[in-house]
């Protein structure tokens, strides 16, 4: 047995979830899939004196796409947007391969994995390209905070302990959209060293009317680049545009070095990945009739 | 802190209050004896402790015993149909030799059963994509990738006849 002593309760709803949350203030923590924190509280490096299992709360499941949005349950595990993604998201269906391994991703939510907000995971640069927002319920009310407000720091949100975070949207790209999507691990399956995902539309012109160019792995939170979606936006993306783009969107990174990588490695690779992204992004862009 | 739980493993019922604390790992192995499922890393990244949980591979390691109360666990234990019988994938990890030290064998099989479900046909990058999520300390991948190839023949032929 690893972990250091803790109280567990198992919620029913999401309700008793939200109140148990309350009363443990600060002290507890929510278990879904368990993917992080299981480990974490295996080798102590989190220590709570509670944890909320919130795997019984029927209330938290599901996974639905209405009018371009997708929205997922708390409980809808990374497996459940795979098996969705299959026929319908090639983006959400190579990005969710790169997450951990099958009987990882059995396990781990998609919310989970989304507010434990390690920086060099996928989904979160994801949901920060798709426009999505994460709702979270505390005692007395619920807010929506989207995914550029959502993320501060390594392992670090907007969301406190108090809060329920109870499902996530994604805004699904458009028709005709383009996507592009690469990293660099070490191994399959392994936290990447720097990602770089990018969605493109034109429109009838053949000018970008909607660009989403994000990194993780190369600092603290994934990031959006403004300066490569700026070089991009009202152009067309010609072969040398995408170039230019990709080196002003690397050079705005700052990423931090450390035993897995330099920084200077990072900024390095992560400009050839957002050239191979946008170009595969605009190669899959169709426009507009 | 103990909870009461009742699962049922390799088809059989067992009811038992375990300590909060305790993995399914630990439960198996310490409660009911169950040693077929390795313990390596206890953090989820070696796959020596994969298990079915509803049929799904998963970290048996990265889950608590108290989670599975109400739920269908199964093991290495489970996985030939008979004392004198082995499962294809077994058979064919038998034949390639797919395995040195065993270590890491149960894990790999118990997923291996779950993915030839999923996909009845895969190719060998499918197989590697899979076997990525195992630790092989002996290195011997290569008859791993022929041992699930072969137990794909074997299983679609078995289908055929």
């Amino acid at each position: 047995m690893k972990p250091a002593p803790f109280e567990y309760f198992a919620a029913s709803s999401a309700a008793d979830a939200v109140d148990a949350l309350g009363r443990f203030g600060d002290e507890a923590k929510v278990l879904a899939g368990g993917q992080s924190l299981i480990p974490m509280l295996a080798l102590r490096l989190a220590r709570p004196s509670a944890l909320v299992d919130i795997n019984r709360c029927g209330d938290l499941e599901g996974l639905t796409e209405s009018g371009g949005t997708l929205t997922v349950g708390a409980l809808a595990r990374q497996r459940d947007l795979e098996r969705w993604a299959r026929p319908r998201s090639p983006l959400f269906q190579e990005v969710l391969a790169s997450v951990a391994h099958a009987p990882i991703r059995n396990r781990g939510t998609v919310v989970g994995n989304l507010v434990h907000a390690d920086p060099a995971s996928e989904l979160p640069a994801l949901l920060l390209c798709l426009d999505g927002e994460v709702t979270a319920r505390r005692t007395g009310g619920e807010r929506t905070v989207p995914a550029d407000k959502l993320y501060l720091a390594p392992l670090t949100t907007s969301l406190e302990p108090v809060d329920l975070a109870t499902k996530a949207r994604f805004t699904l790209p458009p028709d005709g959209a383009g996507w592009g999507f690469a990293e660099v691990a070490r191994r399959h399956g392994d936290f990447a060293l720097v990602g770089c995902i990018a969605v493109l539309v034109l429109n009838g012109g053949g000018a970008v009317s909607h660009a989403r160019l994000g990194f993780f792995g190369v600092g603290g939170t994934p990031v959006r680049s403004a300066a490569g979606e700026a070089l991009l936006l009202g152009r067309e993306p010609t072969a040398g545009r995408c170039v230019e783009a990709a080196r002003a969107a690397a050079a705005a990174l700052s990423p931090d070095g450390d035993i897995h990588a330099s920084a200077r490695y990072r900024k390095t690779v992560a400009a050839t990945l957002a050239e191979r992204v946008l170009a595969a992004a605009v190669g899959r862009c169709r426009r507009p009739a | 802190m103990k909870r009461a739980v009742r699962v049922k493993v390799n088809g059989t019922d067992y009811g038992r209050d375990v300590d909060v604390r305790s993995t399914l790992a630990d439960f198996l192995r310490e409660d009911l004896d169950l040693t077929g499922t390795h313990v390596g890393c206890e953090h989820g990244v070696c796959g020596a402790c994969t298990v079915l949980l509803d049929g799904a591979p998963v970290r048996s390691c990265l889950m608590l015993a108290a989670q599975t109360d109400g739920h269908e666990v199964a093991t290495i234990e489970g996985v030939a149909p008979s004392a004198d019988e082995l499962h294809p994938v077994q058979e064919a990890f038998w034949a390639k030799h797919g395995l040195q030290c065993g270590y890491c064998t149960p894990g790999i099989i118990m997923s291996a059963c779950a993915f030839l479900e999923e996909s009845p046909t895969p190719t060998d990058g499918e197989i590697r994509e899979m076997l990525s999520g195992h630790l092989c300390r002996c290195t011997g991948y290569h008859f791993i990738v022929e041992s699930i190839a072969e137990a794909a023949r074997a299983m679609a032929a078995r289908r055929k006849a």
